[in-house]
């Protein structure tokens, strides 16, 4: 598990990569927290892209760093987000909160 | 119920560290009746919630056992234990409610969502001062090919 974060403008932008679970949720969260603070950011991009496996500790990310922006006046969006962890958070119902936008499925690409 | 077709037990201490170990293990085992991608993912997720659950809960001042027993059955399904002898929980149909969390913040509160909504059965028995038992069961489709068992 990692967490890269780097600056554009007044948006943060923060690749997670590698198993999010609860053992790792918290270094994300308090490197998380850190740049959110540090960088005071209007928008934070959190790239699933390089996330091999998810579980609901995922969602507490989402939803914490969520209402981090909130307190701040910013905002949240969940970016390349694949398959497997894009099913746990939708049956948590974490759109209806964030905005999230999915990795093209793979396997519908090579088959087509 | 049924005898199983094979059947294996793991049991580790209740680091956090160790939930990445268990939930490759049981998804291994899963293998073996040749899965889709998403079955074994949805298998894994669960299993992950419910040895989450163990190490979070169960021994809140000190580490303890956890132990997971892994089951396969001839018509294709996979069942997993996941038991501790920890504090138990006092109120079972609260703890499996959406959202409801005695973890804090880092917690989301929707680990029996995501096993309910990723399994085919959950099933939670607890005694407070005793322990918890976790069983979660999953159907694998039975494929084109037949000869995995």
């Amino acid at each position: 598990m990692s967490v890269v974060c780097k600056e554009e403008g007044r948006v943060l932008y923060a690749a997670l990569s590698g198993e999010i679970d609860h053992h790792a949720a918290r270094s994300i969260m308090l490197e998380l927290d850190r740049e959110i603070e540090s960088r005071f950011p209007s928008e934070t991009v959190l790239d699933f892209g390089g996330v091999t496996f998810m579980d609901s500790s995922g969602i507490a990310i989402v939803l914490r760093t969520c209402r981090r922006m909130q307190e701040s006046g910013g905002s949240l969006r969940a970016v390349e987000v694949p398959p497997q962890a894009g099913k746990v958070l939708r049956a948590a119902g974490v759109e209806r909160m964030v905005s999230v936008t999915y990795q093209r499925d793979t396997k519908e690409e090579s088959a087509t | 119920m049924k005898k199983p077709v094979n059947q294996v037990k793991l049991e580790f201490l209740s680091r956090s560290v160790n939930e990445s170990f268990a939930r490759a293990s049981a998804a291994c085992f899963a293998a073996q009746l040749d899965p889709t991608l998403d079955e074994l993912n949805d298998f894994k997720t669960a299993v992950s919630e419910a040895v989450t659950n163990a190490i979070v809960h169960a021994y809140p001042e000190e580490l303890g056992r956890v132990s997971m027993r892994l089951r396969l059955f001839a018509d294709g399904l996979v069942e997993v234990q996941v038991r501790d002898w920890g504090v138990g929980i006092l109120d079972i149909p609260k703890a499996r409610t959406p959202l409801y969390t005695t973890g804090g913040e880092e917690r989301s509160g929707m680990g029996f969502t995501i096993m309910e909504s990723f399994t085919d059965g959950v099933r939670v028995r607890s005694t407070p001062g005793k322990g918890t038992t976790v069983t979660l069961t999953k159907r694998i489709a039975r494929r084109a090919q037949e000869g995995a068992m």
